[in-house]
């Protein structure tokens, strides 16, 4: 590999400063270094050792974003030199994320959510009244620039705005929900003075109640506490792992009938027992927590109410599946999350609950976290590989599944927040009273998004079986007529508000046509305009799609084109484009590598045939 | 002495191919199976010389279980598989695949597009005439080749045969995303600004004619490109000691294209600049 860099574009101080902060100096003028003379003129650095850092492009990009705000050429080039990266694959990694921009822009982006929870709540309003005292969107003003967003995992308290102002140390930013014209824009002036978001147990109405199993913690537990989480029995399930042994932990998470919570409800125990068997080593953990599906916030409230349980859960997978180093794959859009999973990983560290010898037992483990930057599809479970890798976030074909060939190439188990932190009430309790709760194909409880038109919006927790109206009752009822329930997200399915007695369980939705998908409910009543959501659905799968197999690529933006087509349209006027949707629709379905692609329709073609939209 | 690598004769596998049974080498793909069998399955992304990205699912194949559809060119044969080629959910798919594309992109210079596009009936109008489409004007940018973005599918086979898997350059990517993904150098710089070494190899995988030779672009810009009229010579590159194979398109007495045999055991169709674009004193008659 013989890179060429630019010969003309240099990085500021600043930008420097950034990167060898995060990367060290350079040791030389092969690394980025000034010239070459001396020892290192005729001693080529770089080649292999280089090249295996490939996976710090994506926080050397960040660090730059963090301080800066934009990536200039020079920065870019200088990264490039720093890792050893072609600068047209370091261009390609940076114009995928949306949080980043190769464009100069002001230091500070006020991000508002228009999607769907937001949407129904006024996100129209807050743009407007924006664009009064901003100017457009994408147009600097004041030393800010505000721009539209998909969902930021806010939705109990929409509509929702995120501030960040790049600069050093850090940056500085400022969540605001639910927001108006006048807190969004003075969360864009000044992120620093933004008022302090809420406790996290805010966004769960049962906090304290009993019978909680995820979320018993969460505003009981101080989450900054190492001894506060020990002193309510944490690390007992960790104990309880090490005595139990990899196999046995494998066989309770096995005979409790966990199976993953992030969509896709794949049995736990088998993917832990398939990674653990591979015989090509090392293994990786990864525990997914790029939540982006629109309408869920769930694992942010786990991460920012109960830090440590997490960090626990991850150390029992990694113990496990064999796995010595973990990776905490987090939203770049949660601010408050990353601090408090950080502070909890570098106290567990500090205190011999991470690092080479966990709990005295003679196992390494340890958790880097890696923050995704604005890309909806890093949360499919290889997506995520290539990102970390510091690829483009695209979806790997499979075969291989990436239990055998997964980041790096390696064995790796990929786990959802929400599943990993299942795992602790099962070591602590055992299978078998793990399994007494649910149903016999769905144990346990599971974590609900409620959002949308409903009394009291946030994270419930209810065992598998409930149904969909006893769950809507549990969060105090719809306020209005509701004319829609949206199940598992986008990629989920509309239902009837006369289908409440649907049992929420995997195959209790999957009897009734529907699915749970990440355990979003989203309720609609009849003020909102449901043609505008299925464009604002189709405008965001448009929008996510990593554009490498042709029938996303391009079939969501034709889907989006007939749905803006029929907005105003009924009957037989929109029949055509009903039957062209349908056709694009079954393609997308059939022929698209990934989940994206897959289910991008899943949600219009709902709202068609189970709610008449276009009638 | 030379070395030649052994390799332990490989299992055959056997599967059912559209109902008939059908034996492959260990490690075949789909792909292979339907042609050793004279099937023809359509692929545009799939490259002789290239591991699939499987991008194009225009290749797509009905395997019995499995919830979706499989890429031809990229799933291996695994014994005891049942694999359709033409069920009509396979051709819908592959339909719409090619209305997709066509909508969008200019399939003009795409070998056999036209026909498949018949076969399967595709109706790529039917999505209108504001449908969105790449709109992007040629890059002519250097006197050796022409980047038509307008005719790009982004199947990455450029992308691969310029990084690792042949020329390790790494001059272009594919930057942005979804739809508005494009390949590009960095900061979408001009080719002569770029790190590109003018091998020609992307040109030489290229499945649509998007990447073409300055002299193929404008021959065909003046409606004089007609490979009816053309010659094709294969012989040995007169530069280095390597020997690659260049095959030299002659129309009207003059060379208007090179390209290279992929069967080549050596260079699998690569070549350097030289071998691919310094033809000129063949045809310097002072």
């Amino acid at each position: 590999m013989d890179l060429k860099y630019s010969p003309t574009a240099r990085p500021t101080d600043e930008e420097r400063a950034a990167v060898d902060d995060l990367l060290g100096p350079p040791e030389s003028g092969w690394d980025g270094g000034d010239g070459r003379d001396g020892d290192t003129l005729r001693w080529a650095r770089g080649g292999r050792a280089a090249r295996d850092r490939r996976d710090l492009l994506l926080p050397g990009l960040h660090a730059l974003n963090d301080r800066i705000g934009w990536l200039s050429p020079g920065a870019l080039d200088y990264l490039c030199r720093r890792l050893t990266v072609p600068p047209a694959e370091a261009y390609g990694v940076a114009t995928f994320y949306s949080l980043f921009s190769v464009a100069p822009r002001p230091a500070t982006v006020l991000r508002v959510c228009t999607d769907l929870a937001c949407a129904a709540k006024g996100s129209a309003e807050v743009c407007a009244g924006l664009e009064r005292e901003l100017g457009p969107a994408g147009t600097p003003s004041e030393g800010a620039v505000w721009q539209p967003s998909p969902c930021l995992g806010l939705c109990e308290r929409a509509p929702a705005a995120l501030a960040v102002r790049a600069g050093t140390p850090a940056p500085a930013t400022a969540v605001v929900a639910p927001a108006t014209p006048g807190t969004a824009a003075a969360a864009a002036r000044a992120p620093q003075d933004a008022a302090p978001e809420p406790y996290a147990e805010e966004a769960v109405p049962q906090a304290g109640s009993p019978g909680l199993v995820l979320l018993r913690q969460v505003g009981t537990v101080d989450p900054a506490s190492l001894d506060d989480y020990r002193a309510h029995g944490g690390y007992a399930a960790l104990r309880r792992a090490f005595a139990l042994g990899p196999a046995g932990v494998i066989r309770e998470v096995t005979e409790a009938g966990l199976v993953g919570r992030g969509g896709a409800a794949f049995p736990t125990g088998r993917k832990w027992d398939a990674t653990a068997r591979q015989p090509d080593h090392p293994h990786y953990l990864i525990c997914n927590a790029d939540e982006s599906e629109p309408g869920t916030f769930k694992d942010r409230v786990l991460m920012e109410g109960d830090p440590y349980a997490l960090v626990e859960a991850m150390t029992i997978a990694g113990y496990a599946t064999g796995a010595h180093h973990g990776y905490l794959y987090l939203r770049g859009e949660y601010p408050r999350a990353l601090a408090r999973i950080q502070y909890a990983i570098d106290q567990a560290r500090a205190r011999g609950l991470l690092g080479d010898d966990v709990l005295g037992q003679g196992y390494a483990f340890d958790i880097e976290i890696r923050r995704g930057a604005g890309a909806y599809i890093c949360g499919e479970e290889t997506a995520i590989f290539n990102s970390i890798e510091g690829q483009r976030g695209e979806p790997r074909s499979k075969p291989p599944f990436p239990v055998e060939k997964g980041l790096f190439g390696k064995p790796t188990a990929v786990n959802n927040v929400e599943t990993l932190v299942n795992v602790l009430s099962i070591l602590e309790r055992g299978a078998a009273a793990y399994a007494a709760t649910g149903t016999e194909g769905s144990t346990g409880t599971k974590l609900f998004c409620v959002s949308g038109a409903v009394a009291r919006p946030g994270i419930y927790e209810l065992p598998f079986g409930v149904t969909l109206g006893g769950l809507l009752e549990t969060a105090g009822g719809c306020t209005g007529t509701p004319r829609a329930v949206l199940l598992g997200g986008t990629a989920g399915g509309f239902v009837r508000p006369d289908e409440l007695d649907i049992p929420l369980t995997f195959e209790g939705t999957r009897a009734a046509g529907t699915t749970l998908g990440s355990g979003v409910v989203m309720v609609l009543d009849e003020t909102v305009d449901l043609p505008r959501i299925l464009l604002r659905i189709a405008e965001f799968f448009r929008d996510e799609s990593c554009g490498q197999c042709v029938p996303c690529r391009v079939g969501t933006v034709r889907q989006e084109e007939a749905l803006l087509r029929i907005k105003d349209r009924t009957g037989a006027a929109a029949a055509d484009d009903i039957a062209l949707l349908r056709e694009v629709g079954r393609a997308m379905r059939d022929a698209s590598i990934c989940g994206l692609g897959q289910t991008a329709w899943n949600a219009v073609e709902s709202a068609i045939d189970r709610l008449g939209v276009y009638q | 002495m030379t070395a030649v690598p052994l390799q332990p004769p490989r299992r055959l596998i056997e599967f059912t191919l559209d109902g008939e049974a059908v034996r492959v080498p260990e490690g075949a793909t789909i792909l292979d199976a339907c042609r050793a069998a004279g099937k023809d399955v359509p692929t545009l992304c799939q490259g002789d010389t290239l591991t699939p990205k499987n991008a194009c699912r225009v290749c797509v194949v009905e395997v019995e279980g499995a919830r979706t559809l499989a890429p031809a060119c990229s799933r291996r044969a695994e014994p005891g598989m049942a694999v359709r080629t033409d069920t009509e959910r396979a051709r819908h798919s592959r339909k719409v695949v090619l209305e997709l594309l066509a909508s969008s992109v200019d399939l003009s210079t795409t070998p056999r597009a036209e026909e498949w596009i018949k076969e399967y009936e595709a109706k790529p109008e039917r999505f209108g005439a504001e449908a969105a489409r790449m709109n992007e004007a040629p890059k002519v940018d250097n006197d050796r080749y022409v980047r038509d973005y307008d005719k790009c599918i982004l199947c990455y086979k450029c992308v691969d045969a310029c990084g690792e898997q042949w020329q390790n350059t790494f001059a272009i990517a594919v930057a942005g995303r979804g739809f508005d993904a494009r390949i590009a150098a960095e900061q979408d710089a001009a080719l002569p600004d770029s790190a590109c070494v003018y091998c020609g190899n992307c040109i030489e995988v290229c499945p649509t004619g998007a990447l073409s030779f300055k002299s193929e672009f404008d021959l065909r810009a003046a409606g004089e490109w007609d490979e009816e009229r053309q010659a094709e010579t294969t012989t040995v590159c007169a530069y280095c000691g390597v020997g690659c194979n260049l095959t030299l398109h002659v129309q009207d007495n003059e060379i208007v294209k090179v390209t290279s045999p992929h069967d080549n055991p050596v260079t699998h169709g690569n070549l350097c600049i030289k071998g691919r674009f310094g033809y000129q004193h063949v045809q310097n008659r002072d």
